[in-house]
Parts: C-alpha cells; structure tokens; sequence
C-alpha cells in the first residue's frame, strides 16, 4: 500500500491542494496527516475542513503544537506564531476547534508509529535537530519506522542494531529503502511552510511492501498563498517567508 | 539473527544453491541459478552469525541499497536482495575470470600495459561517479576484466551514494577501508567526495608499474596518517626509464589536497589515453620528495583538511566536463570558427575545471590508398596541428585544459561520435552546415552529430548580416540540424 504522508500544513491551501493532487496522482491509498494544520496561513477554516473530510474517508491525523494552541494557548510560542494562533483561533468553529483539540498525540499502524514533533515525550513539542534528539525518539518507540514533521526541513535517522546512528538530508524524489534491520525517524519536510531553503511544498509516500520512503517537493501558486496572508492582516513576514523558504 | 538458510540445493526466492565458491572475511559467495535468468549467476552472503564483525552486516546494508541501482557495463548486474529478517543475500551477475589481484606476481607491469589498464578502470569509475556513487575501495582485488575489455568494479560495501543514507557515517571510529590505497581525507571522515577514487586508482597506478606501494603496507593509523604531510617517492626515482607523462597522471592522483587531483575520473581516463598530450609540470621530472620544510608545513598547518560543506557529486562531475569542439580548418571557415570559439569560451570561462579537446578531421579517401604527405611533400595530420592550436591560442587556455587531435577518417561525423564515445566527452561544439548545394547533398555533420551524440551538443551558426542569411534555394531545404 502506498501512503501519503503531509507535516506542517499551516493553513497554506495552495501548497496542500497541490500536494494532496500529487499524491493522489501516484495513487496513494492511504493519507496520514502529521500535524500543525494551522497557525500562519490564511485558510484555516478550509484546511481543518478538508483535514475533517479526509479523516472521515480514513485518514489517520495526529495533533501539532499550532492545533494545540488554539484550545489551549502556549506559553512558549514567538510573537508572529502566537498572532497567527489568535487570529486563527477567531476563524475557526466550535466544531473545527473540537476536532483539533481532540486529535491524538500519536496513532500506530502496523509497525509504524505517526507523531507531530518526537516520539520520546511527544506533548514537549521536541524539535529534532540532531542524531542525539533523533535516537531519543528512536529508543522511545517499538516501531521501525516513526514519522514526524515540526521542524519544518526534511531529514532521515537510522539507528543500527549496535545503536550507530545516521543522518542524511533526502534528494527529492529519490526512493530510500528503510532497511529492516535498523529502525527509522523520517522527519517529513512542511507542506505549508517549508524552512530548508527550498520554497516547494514538501510531502512524502512510502510503500509498505518495499518499506521505500520518496521524499517529493510540489511547485504550487506562493504568489496567492501569500497574498491571502497579507490580505488578512497577518503578519507580513509569515507571507514573504513563503518564497524564500525559510 | 535467523540461522542461515544456506546449503547447496536450497532454494531462495527462485535461487538454488550451487557450491560455495570464495570465502571471505566479510562474506560468502555461492553459485547459484534461477530458471528465468540464463546468466550465471553468484550470491552474496554476509557474515553475520554471532560473534562475526559488525562492519559486515553494515557494509552488506551498503551493498544491497547501492548494487540494484547501478547500472552498465562496468558494475556487475543485480538480480535480486533478500534481507535480514529472512536470508540476507545479493545475486548478482558472475562475471567470469579472476580479480586484478592475480596480476601482483607479474608486478611491475610494462607503461603501457599499465596506462591501458589505467584508462580502462578510469572510465570505470567515471561511469560509477556519474551514477553518484563513490566505490572508497578501488584495490586490485575489487576490479575485474569483462570478455569485452571493459573493467568491472566489484564490492560496494564501503561506497557511498549521494542520494542514499550512509550507514557507514557513523559507524566506525577509524576510517574503515584497506589502507594502502586509502585516500588521506578519508582519515577525516570525508566520505563524498569522489577524487578519493582517483586517489586510490593513482596508488594502483604506481604500484602496477613499479612494484612499489607509493605508502607501504601500513594498516596502521599512525601509519596512514603519514600520508597527510609525506608525499611519495617520485617513481623516477624507483625507476630511471619511468616515462614523465606517467609521472605526471601518478602523482597528481596522488597529491594530497583533493582540489589538486584530477577534478573527474573521465579527465584522468583523458590523459591516460593520450599520453603525448599530457601537459608536464614540474611533477613529471621530479627525484625527490618534497623538502622536509614543506611536509613540516603540511603537518602542522592542516588547513587544507578543514571541515566543509557537503558536496554533492553530480555537480562537481558537471563543473569538469571535457568539451569538444570540432573545428574546420579548410579555407573560408573562418566565420564559423570565429563563433566556434566565442562558445567555446563562454563554456570555459564559466567552467575552470573543464578542459577542451579540439577536433579536425582529416579526411581520408573511400577507395585511394592514402597519403598522409600532400604533393609538395607536407605532412597534412602536422599541418592540422598546428592550425588547431593557432584557432585554440586566443583562448589563453593553460596547456592542461587544452589538447588538439586530427582524426583520421573516411566519415567525419563518424569519427567525432566514435572520438566522444570513447573519451567520455560530455559536450560537443561543432558548426553549423555552410549553406552551400554541394553540403547540403552530402548531409550535414552536425546534424548526424547533434543526433547521434551520446552527450550534449551544441551547433553554433554565425550571425549574418541581415537580407543574406538565406537563398531562396536553403529555404527548400530541411534545417541543417
């Protein structure tokens, strides 16, 4: 079965819409969705939406810092994040806001395990940033492979069964074979505000009869996404981050 | 770990065992065969059973993400991987013969046997590194011949591939390869960088053709570690009739700084194959190492080793390309080669690692015994030399950039294709068919070339002037191109 796999789509409907056209255009039969639906991007009322409708169609989706905040306000969130959080949280219904806050920290599959930040104390909201951070999750987990976003850039960890790590920063569309004897962190690329220098949007697939994970990135309409930031009043760097990718 | 599956006559996944065939430290090989595949076939087995090394079932990883994706002539194919939670094997193509290894008793080899050897393993390499994957275990023993001459480069648990993780990073606290040959930035952990190939390939250079290891047999650290300040032993030194070209490709594989080396494997397969173009420096005629100040300044000043960013092989394969430019050299040409050389210059102003080859064609008659002397007695292939160079000489390109080569031949097109193909040029600059009737019937080269060629190809046409660019006669013909 192929999966689709999407982080950090911050309300950016363009980059989803086009992301979500990808993958189901290399026939992707199962869509995990990896948090932080909103918070930055001027479409959240249609994003959590869509995110409802495809859960409904069996989508598995798991809770973001950004999804927790709009029910229960951070204390460690910056100024531009937590504006976005509050002019988000006045878009949104009672019904959208329920949905958000009852979404699960965390949701197992198989021999895979889906998770916003880290695995090892998921509600910390962790940012994975080295093979340390990475083998703290890894050794957390029973799973082979765990899925996670938050940091917004793309990244691969593998821990050996002598408990050697690697790193690699994954070439986009370049399959990579999550071999079965080491376990795995995929650390997935942001949909709706990718920070690694590249402003595509960013998902992946992974098959689960070849265990290959494809890290892909999509040209989509920035100029409109961004546009919609500025037209809503939020803050302006949230719109010109968009096409610089960071 | 699940007890090995292993035994003449079982059968795995449409693989049944034959006799084991080689023993080695990290892996087993097996015949085997399989009812759709009529190659004859070996399986790979590592060794993982309790107590065995731990390397071996990382590079065995190595191995089998690596080997399916390969392709070519000059690696072995891949027909199928199982992994550890079953059997873990590779089946891969058995290429017949033995490995470079059995040649070490009749070391050292004659020059010329060893520069051909030299181009063949080269060209090797340069097809792996386009294929981003960096082999780190270039010795005899990895290397195989096919029936058909090219070379084959066997084992790839030590590689690196740029677009897949590398196990191997994080693996080891030594560098983790066999050390005579081991390249001195791979004592710092670089591991994506593919001029360490080069540097691997320039000891078996040396060794072939002296029967001297350019670093000794050292597996020490401290004994590797030489390496970073000590160069070797000029083989002029060794041996008195060493030709200066070998001298000059040995040790340039072999300098220490990365950036010093040939900058592709396809650039050193270049100078192997034309030995009297090689471009000799100082390196050539050298008997002596460098002065004991100079390593002394290398020991204690190992700047040139600094931590650097990532590289990313395709990229600095397509930043040294070997470009060639075909350029007429017969009266009334003059315009075409004018422009000839601006494109020519543009490439190379944007590309300091890129070298030119240029390219005239003597053409030979289809029936007439050849002459290589004209009637007043002059030597034509000297003649086209000399006018290649003149048309080369604005461009002020340093002598090792720069080589010239008449081809002699009866089709011109055919020639320059075959020229690219073997030299593994990866652009070609040829000229636009002149506009004249008798062309035009006899086809146009740069058309056969811009369809034929294995690389990229550039037709250059010269601006007219306006209101002459076109007969009423060119507009019925086809483009020239």
């Amino acid at each position: 079965m192929l999966l689709a796999l999407f982080a950090d789509v911050h309300a950016n409907r363009q980059a989803f819409t086009a992301c979500l056209d990808a993958a189901r255009s290399r026939g992707a039969k199962r869509f995990v969705l990896l948090g932080d639906f909103v918070g930055y991007g001027a479409d959240p009322e249609w994003t959590v939406d869509t995110v409802m409708r495809l859960v409904e169609e069996g989508a598995f989706a798991v809770r973001g810092n950004h999804d927790n905040a709009i029910g229960t306000p951070s204390e460690t969130m910056n100024e531009v994040a937590q504006a976005a959080i509050d002019w988000t949280r006045g878009r949104l219904s009672a019904t959208q806001r329920a949905f958000l806050a009852d979404l699960p920290l965390t949701r197992e599959e198989d021999d895979r395990l889906y998770v916003h930040s880290e695995a090892s104390n998921p509600v910390r909201w962790r940012y994975v940033q080295s093979t340390t951070d990475a083998a703290r999750s890894i050794v957390a987990t029973s799973a082979h492979v765990a899925f996670c976003g938050h940091i917004h850039r793309p990244a691969l960890y593998s821990m050996s069964a002598t408990a050697k790590m690697t790193s690699f920063v994954p070439t986009s569309g370049i399959g990579v074979q999550l071999l079965k004897g080491r376990r795995w962190l995929a650390v997935l690329g942001s949909v709706g505000q990718p920070r690694d220098g590249n402003p595509a949007a960013c998902f992946a697939t992974y098959d689960t009869e070849t265990r290959e994970i494809t890290y892909r990135r999509v040209a989509y309409d920035i100029d409109t996404a961004a546009n919609r930031i500025r037209a809503n009043g939020l803050p302006l760097w949230l719109a010109a981050r968009l096409s610089q990718g960071r | 770990m699940v007890k090995s599956l292993i035994a003449s006559g079982a059968v795995i996944d449409g693989f049944t065992i034959g006799e084991c065939v080689h023993q080695g430290g990290m892996a087993t090989l097996w015949s085997v065969t399989h009812p759709d595949i009529a190659a004859p076939l070996l399986m790979k087995i590592p060794r993982v059973a309790e107590g065995e090394d731990p390397a071996a079932i990382v590079s065995f990883e190595m191995e089998m993400m690596i080997l399916p994706r390969l392709r070519g002539a000059h690696v072995p194919a891949c027909y199928g991987s199982g992994d550890f939670a079953r059997q873990a094997y590779v089946a891969i193509e058995c290429i017949p013969g033995e490995t470079l290894y059995r040649r070490l008793p009749a070391l050292p080899l004659d020059y010329d046997e060893a520069r051909v050897l030299g181009v063949k393993i080269a060209t090797a390499l340069a097809d792996l590194h386009r294929q981003n994957v960096i082999h780190h275990d270039i010795k005899p023993s990895s290397i195989m011949f096919r029936a058909t001459g090219e070379a084959v480069l066997i084992d790839y648990g030590l590689s690196h591939h740029n677009h897949l993780p590398d196990l191997l990073q994080e693996e080891f606290r030594v560098p983790f390869g066999t050390a005579p040959y081991m390249a001195p930035e791979r004592l710092f952990d670089i591991r994506d960088d593919p001029r360490s190939d080069i540097f691997s390939l320039g000891v078996l250079l040396y060794f072939f053709a002296t029967g001297m290891r350019p670093f000794g047999e050292s597996e020490t650290m401290r004994g590797m570690r030489r390496r970073l300040w000590r160069d070797p032993q000029p083989p002029r030194k060794l041996k008195s009739d060493y030709p200066p070209w070998l001298q000059e490709i040995v040790l340039r594989c072999l300098e220490i700084e990365p950036g010093r080396r040939y900058p592709t494997a396809s650039q050193l397969a270049f100078d192997l194959g034309h030995p009297g173009q090689v471009k000799l420096t100082a390196r050539a005629e050298r008997l002596d190492r460098d002065p004991l100040l100079t390593v002394w300044r290398r020991r204690f000043n190992q700047g040139i080793m600094m931590p650097r960013p990532k590289s990313d092989i395709a990229a600095q394969l397509a930043a040294s390309p070997i470009v060639a430019v075909a350029v007429d050299t017969s009266e009334g040409s003059d315009e075409t080669n004018a422009a000839l050389r601006q494109t020519s210059e543009r490439i190379l102003a944007t590309l300091p690692s890129a070298r030119l080859a240029c390219l005239n064609v003597l053409k030979l008659g289809r029936l007439a015994i050849d002459r290589t002397l004209d009637e007043e007695g002059h030597n034509k292939h000297v003649d086209r030399l000399v006018a290649l160079k003149h048309w080369a000489s604005p461009l002020k390109l340093d002598e090792n950039r720069l080589t010239v080569h008449v081809l002699e031949a009866v089709d011109p097109a055919s020639a320059i294709l075959e020229f690219a193909g073997v030299n593994q040029v990866d652009h070609i600059i040829i000229g636009a068919r002149e506009n004249s009737t008798l062309r035009s019937l006899l086809g146009s080269v740069s058309s056969r070339v811009a369809s034929e060629a294995p690389c990229t190809v550039t037709v250059v046409r010269p601006q007219h002037a306006a209101g002459f660019a076109q007969t009423k006669d060119d507009r019925d013909m086809p483009p020239a191109f």
